[in-house]
This record gives structure tokens, sequence and C-alpha cells, in this order.
């Protein structure tokens, strides 16, 4: 599989639930080409050392967003790091933090899925337009208010990095704030008093103590800190407009 | 077993599978449909998409030219009435996604913005900068949502369908956090599980391409078509496979061997000019360009990578900015991966395994040969993409025929009756029982691991760009290898939480048979066309003879038996497949004779 000569120590989290009392690290010994990536370490440790290793993994491109991990402590893609950054030292791999630990590498998710599922994450149109009226027009800088909030690949970094998150985990926290503002900052979108019913709530944007660290680790340069900025500010407004208008006024 | 009883159940939550489980419940909210996938649909390989998707909308193109691009683009192979159907329901298709929040690029008047493809007559590809297939996925699943009638069974890895009274009705599923079996009984099947690339080892194909429907459906009598036509992609990173996207040409890209030279002038696809023209040189078709590189290598005029030879895709001259807006996602894999500033240098390339055109036969309506059963997507063979898909046509079959697929699904589901449980229930324990036997053998010696790599290289040297009857004849053989000692294969991990080394196990068993039909397919099509090119006597094609789909039907312990079928021709007679100067030539004496239609 590989006729490099460099070896790099990988230690990865193991918890397999039926047997073990505990997670413990368990350490590989990984020959590797200077190109290859951590996922690729443990994919050569799946297929030729250890087939009782466990983890998500997809595109290999940075794009699916299956394999978010810890490495050596930071939330990191395993496919977009690499593992010559790390040598001659050894790298620790571990679960996703904030998330209970399935198995191996494995998190459950039901959480964060379920927190997508409840802000609404879908166009709620301001006009509905039949097919044959063709697209809604929407210019290239209206684009531009939301589209780097669209590029979330749901890898859920920012979950393990944000300290708000790894508190309580009522907060609706950063990729999920960040894609309510990217429906809310859509120009064909009308969902907003909707969608805030939760964004105003303690768990929403208010829950968020501006560490900054999710949009530090985001691999997609979605910034999550920022929308959540932004809606904080669209926030704060909404609660004083709600003293400054008149009852059944028009939003 | 748990007993889940749905009305339409969908296998594979990727663009197709979405989108047939939005039309299932639009066409009728009181069905309960069962959307079930081994990943998050999100994981799902659509993601991965990069370029566009194919939908006219200019003055200056119509649904006769991307008809003609499909069909000649294909090498006529492609069923006409199939295509007719296609074309015309292409950009309403992509209007819906735009409607349900698809961040597609926009000119600055606000429409939509269009980009120029491979094999295509005018602009006519619909794109979201360079994550077209990203954001048709999100967009797709995002808006399931909104329909709570569509329940979901995220990580449930299908072994099996259930198969009774003639027609399919229902799939056995493993839940993949526990390891428990269920049994989702459903009145019909649609199978959306995408490709096979995985069954080579360069490719760029995410690690779930792993045929597993092709596989599910092969083994319940339904035929496998025209798999011998795999598409290799020209531009991909040399070892990983990962994509480089047409669109890089699309947008004015160069392709140049060692010596700078654009050598694609030197294959039919000439002259070059400076600006992108469409169906010229880089924008020609995916199977006549990794032709061509093929070709360079044995010319020695490639370059040399520590992962084979390669060719430069030059896209300097675009400028930075340009790049940035265009090909966000490109700069990243240049820059993450293989240290390149794509502003700066060329990014090397070489051709690797993109796209299944083969698949589960289904005709005009979705539906195979088993009742009950619907295909759409990369698993499907509905007749689109004949011998060499064009890039963008395939984002957009998943939303045409995924639709079509959830609508044809929902009508049969409200005509039939479940049958009697207790058959069902009989049925699905034994296919649960074949599943654990994988996991609970004791006496297996093959690591399934190696069984996946000795067949990935052998499906490379047997059935490449360019193939021969001896080299196909070894990889058969070498398949009839790997297939006996799958039977002997042992899986280490015997836990019930989260065992993928037994759903690895299952994924090669799929793997194997998919390459089964891919080679044998191969080996008895006597003539070049398309994606499959011979080098030993039968370099031509050969309407005469082969002018048909090759269908590959299983068999209990053998290699498949092939079959063949007519091609349906409406209107475009089979004629020289040309591009660049020669095309625009051949376009001009079609105009002369009288039309075939």
């Amino acid at each position: 599989m590989t006729d490099g000569n460099k070896i790099i120590e990988m230690e990865v989290l193991r918890y397999r639930p039926e047997q073990d009392q505990e997670p413990f690290y368990q350490s590989y010994e990984v020959p590797f080409l200077d190109d290859w990536s951590v996922l690729q370490g443990l994919q050569y440790i799946k297929d030729d050392l250890d087939g009782t290793l466990s983890f998500r993994w997809s595109c290999r491109m940075a794009i699916c967003g299956s394999c978010g991990m810890m490495i050596n402590g930071v939330p990191g893609l395993g496919c977009r790091s690499f593992l010559r950054n790390y040598y001659p030292g050894k790298l620790r791999v571990a679960a996703l933090e904030h998330f209970p630990i399935e198995r191996d590498l494995v998190v459950v998710v039901d959480d964060f899925m379920n927190k997508l599922a409840q802000i609404k994450p879908y166009l709620i149109p301001k006009q509905v337009r039949a097919l044959d009226q063709g697209e809604y027009l929407q210019t290239p800088r209206q684009l531009e208010q939301y589209r780097q909030f669209s590029t979330c690949i749901n890898c859920m970094l920012c979950y393990a990095a944000c300290p708000q998150y790894g508190m309580n985990t009522d907060f609706t926290g950063p990729g999920i704030l960040a894609l309510m503002h990217r429906y809310n900052a859509d120009s064909r979108d009308d969902g907003r008093a909707q969608r805030m019913e939760l964004g105003h709530a303690d768990a929403g944007v208010w829950g968020c103590t501006a560490v900054g660290y999710c949009s530090e680790v985001c691999p997609k340069d979605v910034d999550p800190a920022h929308a959540i900025n932004q809606n904080k500010m669209g926030s704060a407004i909404d609660y004083f407009l709600r003293f400054v208008k008149p009852r059944g006024a028009s939003q | 077993m748990e007993v889940f009883k749905a009305d339409v159940a969908i296998v594979g939550a990727g663009g197709a599978g979405l989108r047939a489980a939005i039309a299932a419940v639009e066409a009728d909210p009181s069905l309960s449909v069962a959307l079930i996938s081994k990943v998050y649909p999100m994981r799902s390989h659509t993601v991965a998409a990069e370029g566009g998707a194919a939908g006219v909308v200019r003055d200056d193109d119509s649904l006769d030219y991307h008809f003609h691009d499909t069909v000649a683009g294909g090498d006529w192979l492609c069923d006409q009435d199939v295509v007719e159907y296609f074309v015309a329901h292409c950009a309403a298709s992509l209007t819906q996604l735009e409607h349900w929040g698809c961040p597609w690029s926009r000119k600055p008047d606000g429409h939509v913005n269009v980009r120029a493809f491979g094999g295509m007559k005018v602009e006519r590809t619909w794109f979201a900068a360079d994550r077209s297939g990203f954001h048709m996925l999100h967009t797709l699943f995002q808006t399931s949502i909104k329909y709570p009638s569509i329940r979901r069974f995220d990580e449930y890895f299908c072994t099996d369908l259930v198969v009774e009274d003639g027609r399919c009705q229902g799939v056995v599923a493993i839940e993949v956090a526990t390891g428990r079996f269920t049994f989702i009984q459903a009145k019909a099947v649609i199978l959306a599980t995408g490709g096979a690339g995985r069954v080579y080892r360069e490719n760029t194909n995410g690690g779930i391409v792993t045929g597993d429907g092709m596989s599910l459906a092969y083994r319940q009598g339904a035929p496998l078509r025209d798999m011998e036509f795999m598409q290799f992609h020209p531009t991909c990173m040399p070892g990983t496979g990962l994509l480089f996207t047409e669109a890089c040409r699309g947008e004015g890209g160069f392709l140049l061997n060692k010596d700078g030279y654009r050598f694609l002038q030197d294959y039919g696809l000439g002259p070059a000019e400076e600006q992108p023209r469409n169906k010229f040189m880089e924008l020609g078709p995916r199977d006549r360009l990794s032709q061509a590189i093929w070709h360079e290598e044995r010319k020695g005029r490639t370059i040399d990578t520590p992962y084979g030879a390669a060719v430069n895709l030059d896209l300097r001259h675009l400028g930075r900015k340009k790049l940035q807006e265009r090909l966000p996602l490109i700069c990243e894999l240049a820059e993450e991966y293989m240290g390149i500033d794509p502003a700066q240098e060329c990014i090397p390339v070489r051709p690797g395994i993109h796209y299944t055109m083969g698949g589960i036969y289904a005709n005009l309506e979705t539906e195979t040969p088993l009742p009950g059963l619907y295909a759409a997507g990369e698993c499907a063979s509905n007749g689109i993409h004949g011998a060499n898909r064009l890039g963008s046509n395939s984002l957009v079959d998943i939303i045409v025929f995924g639709k079509l697929a959830g609508e044809r699904a929902a009508e049969y589901a409200r005509e039939v009756q479940h049958s009697e449980p207790t058959t069902l229930a009989k049925l699905a324990a034994d296919a649960e029982q074949r599943a654990l036997d994988v996991v609970n053998r004791t006496d297996g010696s093959e690591k399934h691991s190696i069984l996946r790599r000795e067949m990935g290289q052998s499906m490379e040297s047997g059935c490449g760009i360019y193939r021969t009857a001896d080299e196909m004849q070894s990889t058969c053989d070498k398949l009839a290898e790997l297939r006996e000692r799958y039977g002997n294969v042992n899986v280490e991990d015997k836990s019930t939480v989260w065992n993928s080394d037994w759903l690895g196990a299952l994924e090669v068993g799929y793997l194997l048979e998919v390459a089964e039909a891919v080679a044998h397919s191969a080996l008895n099509r006597k003539e070049s066309r398309g994606a499959h090119q011979r080098l030993d006597g039968f370099e031509q094609r050969d309407d005469a003879n082969y002018l048909k789909h090759t269908l590959a039907f299983h068999t209990a312990d053998g290699p498949p038996r092939i079959e063949y079928q007519d091609v349906v021709i409406t209107r475009s007679q089979p004629g020289t497949r040309a591009y660049g100067a020669a095309g625009v030539a051949e376009d001009a004496q079609a105009a002369q004779e009288p039309a075939h239609d």
C-alpha cells in the first residue's frame, strides 16, 4: 500500500460499548507518504492493521462533512489534515468533543440533526411563484448576503469548538444559527419571524458568549460567529421595535 | 425483527432519493414514505458534484440542441424517447430547486447564470460556483424537512430486497448504530443508491459509492444494462483521484502536455483558439479527452508523478479573482491537497473513474422489469447517457427522474396491497440470516480489504480507457477467483454497535457482483463506442451488430448471462461523432441533407 519510509505513531481513541468500560487510546504505527491525510492514515489502520476500528468518512475532499474529529485536541476534518504536519511527533485522534461517543471515533449526532430540523431550514417564500413564472430574481449582491452561510457542510467542528455548547447542549449552537441566518438573509425568504422565535431565546443567539473559536475551526469559512452577531443585532432591533410599532403593524 | 409499514420505500437519500421522496408525498400527502440511507442525507455523494446541471434557458439554445448533444455525446446508445422527455423537463426541474432556495449563481440582472460545459453546443449549465451538487443536495435535504410524512431511516444499511408474489415489497436494513435489523415493508420501492465507481481503485467517488442498489436489484433478477460504459473523467488528482471539475475548462482552462502544448488539437478537437469555444478542444466530451491523454502518455509527452502520467490543467490566465468567484473549491483542493496556487501554477491531472453510465435497467417511467421496483439517478440505466455521459447531464438526471420515480411509485402504491405479513416476515428473516452469516462465521480467512484492493487493480488493468480481449478476460478470471474467495471472507469485528467491518464486507460483496457485470459486458462488446474502446481489431463502432444495449443477468454462481436489447431511435440516426472543426463541417453537411425526421 505504501513504500514510504516514514512511520508516524497514531494514537486513536477506542471505545466499544459492548466490551470497553471506558474510552482508551490505542497506538498504531502507520507508514505514510507526504500527501497522506489523517483519514488515509485511519484507512490504512482499518484495512491493514485492525479491522475493528470504526469512523465515518466518504468524500475525502472536505465537502461531505463526515470525518470531523479531534486531532491533537483541535477539531478538524480527517481528510483535510495531513500526517506530514504532525511528523515526527505522534498524533492523537479522538471523537469530536461535546458529543456522546457511539463507538471509537463515531459520535451520536441526533442533537445536531434535531436542531437542524427545528429552525425551519428551508425557504419560506415572500410570494409563492409558479414554475412557469421562472426563477425568483436575485442579484449577485443579494446572493452575497447569505452565500457564505449556505456553504456549511454540517461537519460540526464548530460544536466541538464551542465552550458554550460544551457546558449546555440546550444552546442551539454555531452551525445551526449560521444556517438560520442563511435563510433569514435570503432576499427570497420571509420566514425570519418564525425562525427567530427560537433565535431570540437564551438557547438561541443570546446563548453565544462570543468566543469566536467556532469561526476559527470552520473548514469552509462560514464564519458562524459573524452570523450569530448579525442575528443578535437583528434580535435586539426586534425587541425594541415591539415598543415603537403599533399593534398589528406590518413587519 | 422490527417492521415498519410504508407505502413507498426509497433506498438512498442523495439527490435522486430526496427528490423522489418529496415528489411522492406531494403527489399524495397521506402516503407514508420511508427514506433509507446508509449515511445521513447530506453525506450522500451528490454533495461532491461540482460543475453544474444542464437546462436550456438561453434564447440561442433549444431543446433540439440539447437532445442532439446528448445523443451524439452518448455515441447513439441513448434511448431517444427518454432523452426527449429528459431535455424537456430539465429547466423546470432546476427552477423548482431555485424556488426551494438553491443558491444558483446569478447574472447581474438577477436571472440564473449558465456556463459552458464539454460537448454542449450552447452554454446551458446552471451552477452554484463549483459546489453545485453540494447546494442541490443541501437544498433538497433541508426542503424535505418540511414534509412530516417522510420518515427517515438515517444510517440504515440495506442488505436485501423482499420480493414476493412477483413484486418488490420492501427492504431489509441494518440499523448501523445498533446492528439491529428492520424490515421496511413497502408497496413500492425506489432504488436511488448512486453509482459503483468504487469497483476501481483511482476514482473521484466517495467511499460509499459501492453499487449497493445495483447489486440488490441484480440479485433479484433485474438486469444491469450497459455496465461496460464506465466514465473516466480526464482531470483528476493523481493518487487520490479527487475531481477537478469540467467547469475549469468551461471557464476557459487549458490542458497542456509536458511541452506546454495544447495537445487536444492533435486528436480531432482543434483548432486551438485563445477563447473557449463550445465543442472544441478542452470543451470536447470526457471520453475523447481521457483517450487523448492516454495517447499522449504513449507518445512520451506527459508529466511523471509518483502516481503515474499526468498532463497539466492550466488555469493561470483566468486570474485570481475569477478563480475565487467561479472555482473556489478547485482552488481549495489544489492549495490544501497539492500545495499548488492555481493562479500561479498548473495543476497536474490524470483520468480517473468518475461515473457509471450503466445501471439497473429502468424504462421511461423509471420502472425496472421487477414490478414494484423503480430506479432513478446514477444507479439506474434509463437510457439518457448512452455510451458516454455529457458533463452536467447527471445532476439534472437525478431530479428529473427522481421526481418521476416518486410520482410513479406513489401511483403504484395506491393500486396494490401488502401481501400476507407472515409470508413477508419469513422472507425478511431469511435475508437477516444471510447478512448475519457474513459476520458470524468463524472459519473465514480472507480480508475483504484485500479483496477490494485486488478487484480495483484488476478493473484498472482490464477495463481501463482502452481494452483488449486478453486483458478483459484476465479481469473476468480474477473476478471469478475473488468471488470464490469472498465465500471465505472473515469479519474480525463481531460486535453489534457501528460494526463497519461487517458493512465493509457486505459492500465488497456488492462491488464484486457489479464488477463482474462490468467486465463481462465489456468483453462481450466487440466494437468501440464512447467510453468502451478496444485495441484488438474492434477499433470501430459497429452499428450493424452493436447498436444495442448490453443486459447482464445474475446467475446462480457463475458469471453473468449477457443479452442484448434494441436502442430506441426516434429521430437521430447514428452519424459521425465529430467535434472541433470537423464537428462544424459535419453539422453543415447534415443541414444540407434532407432531415431524418
